[in-house]
């Protein structure tokens, strides 16, 4: 079984997110592996240790530091490591798309797994433009992967708790959007000697896609209206509670 | 293996030993229980971790059990660790793993020196290398040290977004590019935690008052890691270690003061093993050596019972019993009283070792949380405070005695009632 991993390098949004112009500030933001693909990595090796393959994860370098990101791959236990030098932080998810589907092309992938989407552009598109340029199949918003032979037996989420289980023939691309088990964790000392070790390949970027969509304008949120701390002990706030809720005729 | 063979009994209706007759209920043994059908292949497996071949030593006479604080809100202790093993236990995939607080009251009165402090931390870092069962909360503390600096996983760059409301000029030693006689070590939940916080502003102004030369780190200052390495992540550990290490070699300075016990630790005791040497001592300590100056600042009455909890590893682990009640004694107006566990015998508020990561999961396996056995001694005295010196405690205790209906203790830390006093707020 070959699967591959496309993973995104995505601007972190554990702090208020700079914003530079009409996009963000990306010499000012750390960028972290998106969630989704902590998932997808997971369920890959999962995949792996069940009916055995390999597991090469593939990913653009956005701002030079993807070499970290792929290290804590290959000691979660993936097998190979590949980055595209886009060295372009702004790169939109067509473009990436493109980018991955041609660094893929050629490593015959009987499976393609990609996080369901990610927290910056959260369009969801990645794993489905790559589908589409590699003329596969997709599934999205799957929460487990069983591969038995050319076929995987696949759980997809949908809109309100309700689930559906799908025969799947490969090669195909899976979105992820949960492993059957919680990402496992890497320990240091493991990703440190990965890091002393391990070889990444670079690829230089291929083929030109874009979503036609040009920023016109990025801000942060404006602050419309103010929460009201109530104060005091807890039966005064409670009195003063009900008196709002009367007041707006609510109770 | 099969399971072990059951001792054999010996059933007589009617028993007469030396003319005492011994009759008694069937299950009444005659004979010595067979120990024998036990193997040593579990206990061994720990023991030849390294660091934790005091395992072995471990003779069952049980005086850790009665200390432990892990067994008055459980079943657990040192003792059972080594029975569960004999009896079939791989201590390396059992939750018994993870809920040592390292607090060392085992080790105090451990006749054969088994060494918890060593064991715990080469157990679970088997267990995380072999890529064993890890809970979840700590797994997130580890990744966020190693990605944000922190165990929060708070930006880097907030680290000392605080101290522009702390209302004295706290000078950063990058900054001010000279030597200073104090480098002090903020610490990452007075850092990013708010009631951390209201304790490091306590702190600068005191230090500010008393005109102490300082300075501290800023963007630059990382967790110290030693609760992560206590808690297996030992690669982590060192990965922090390094940094600090260089970083606190960057600067001139004399002697380093640090909020939290644990980073005193770390300093003191550990990183010298990784290279590092230099004086460093607890916040309670240095202000103890200034007492008299300090005295004086302590102009408004603080008219309050306090009780004092000891933190473990500034008490058990480095010695420090007095400093923090001389402190609390110099505060006009606040009469101490003690806890009945106190001192080398006092109680683990559950934080240290990892645990401070782990409270859900330590839950599911404990009766009640060690901070909240802890939050109803302390209300048990009648005090209306809980005076507290460890950053981890202030937020354990504050959910704890609210969790115990004890809503009417207040949990400060030390610097908080110095500042109060100082201040007369």
């Amino acid at each position: 079984m070959n699967i591959v991993v496309a993973i995104k390098h995505i601007p972190s949004i554990a702090d208020d997110l700079p914003v530079k112009g009409n996009n963000v500030d990306f010499d000012s933001v750390d960028f972290v592996l998106n969630e989704f693909d902590e998932q997808s990595i997971e369920q890959a090796v999962l995949v792996k240790e069940a009916v055995g393959g390999t597991v090469t994860v593939v990913g653009v370098d956005m701002i030079g530091e993807l070499d970290g990101v792929l290290h804590l791959a290959l000691a979660k236990g993936a097998d190979k490591a590949v980055k595209i030098t886009g060295d372009d932080p702004a790169a939109d998810s067509h473009q990436q798309a493109k980018w991955l589907a041609e660094a893929i092309k050629g490593m015959s992938a009987d499976m393609v797994f990609a996080g369901v989407q990610a927290s910056n552009d959260l369009d969801g598109q990645i794993g489905p433009m790559i589908a589409a340029h590699l003329d596969m199949p997709y599934i999205g918003g799957v929460s487990s992967v069983e591969v038995a032979g050319d076929s995987a037996t696949v759980n997809k989420e949908f809109a309100g708790g309700v689930g559906a289980k799908y025969s799947v023939s490969l090669p195909m691309v899976v979105g992820v959007q949960a492993s059957t088990k919680p990402p496992r964790y890497a320990p240091v000392s493991k990703v440190r000697q990965v890091a002393q070790t391990a070889t990444i390949e670079k690829v230089a970027p291929s083929g030109d896609a874009g979503s036609g969509l040009t920023f016109k304008k990025m801000a942060p949120p404006v602050v419309t209206g103010h929460a009201e701390m109530i104060e005091g002990s807890s039966k005064d706030v409670a009195k003063k509670i009900v008196e709002l809720l009367k007041s707006k005729g609510l109770a | 293996m099969a399971g072990p063979i059951k001792a054999k009994f010996v059933e007589k209706e009617h028993a007469v030993v030396d003319g005492v007759d011994i009759s008694g209920h069937w299950n009444r043994m005659f004979e010595q229980r067979v120990i024998t059908e036990y193997t040593p292949e579990l206990i061994e497996k720990i023991a030849d971790l390294p660091n934790a071949e005091s395992f072995a030593n471990c003779y069952q006479c049980a005086k850790c059990v009665s200390v432990c604080p892990v067994d008055i809100v459980g079943n657990y202790g040192p003792r059972k660790l080594y029975r569960y093993a004999q009896t079939g236990m791989d201590l390396t995939e059992a939750p018994e793993l993870w809920l040592c607080t390292t607090c060392k009251n085992c080790l105090r009165v451990c006749p054969k020196e088994v060494d918890m402090i060593k064991i715990m931390p080469a157990a679970r870092e088997e267990a995380i290398l072999q890529g064993k069962f890890v809970p979840a909360e700590l797994q997130q503390a580890f990744e966020n040290t190693a990605k944000s600096g922190n165990p929060l996983g708070q930006p880097q760059r907030k680290r000392d977004a605080w101290i522009k409301d702390a209302g004295v000029e706290i000078p950063i030693i990058k900054d001010l590019a000279r030597p200073v006689d104090v480098l002090w070590y903020v610490g990452s939940y007075p850092s990013y935690h708010p009631r951390g916080i209201d304790a490091a502003s306590a702190a600068a102004r005191i230090f500010s008052a008393l005109g102490i030369d300082f300075a501290i780190l800023g963007k630059e200052e990382k967790d110290d890691a030693d609760s992560q390495r206590l808690a297996g992540e030992k690669g982590l550990f060192e990965m922090m270690a390094e940094s600090n290490i260089a970083t606190f070699n960057n600067y001139e300075w004399k002697e380093m003061v640090v909020t939290g016990p644990h980073e005193l630790n770390a300093f003191k005791n550990v990183y010298p093993k990784y290279g590092f040497d230099r004086p460093v001592i607890h916040y309670t300590t240095f202000l103890a050596r200034h007492l008299d100056q300090l005295k004086e600042l302590l102009k408004h009455e603080v008219n309050v019972k306090v009780t004092y909890h000891d933190p473990c590893y500034l008490g058990r682990h480095n010695g420090e019993y007095e400093a923090p009640r001389k402190l609390l004694e110099a505060i006009p107006g606040v009469e101490l009283v003690e806890m009945q566990r106190n001192r080398e015998n006092g109680y683990c508020c559950g934080g240290g070792g990892g645990g401070m990561w782990m409270d859900s999961f330590t839950a599911k396996h404990t009766t009640m949380r060690l901070s909240e056995k802890r939050a109803m001694e302390a209300a048990s005295t009648g005090a209306d405070v809980l005076a507290v010196a460890c950053p981890f405690e202030v937020s354990r205790f504050a959910d704890a005695v609210k969790s115990t209906g004890n809503e009417h203790v207040d949990v400060l830390d030390i610097l908080e009632l110095l500042d109060k006093s100082m201040r007369g707020e």
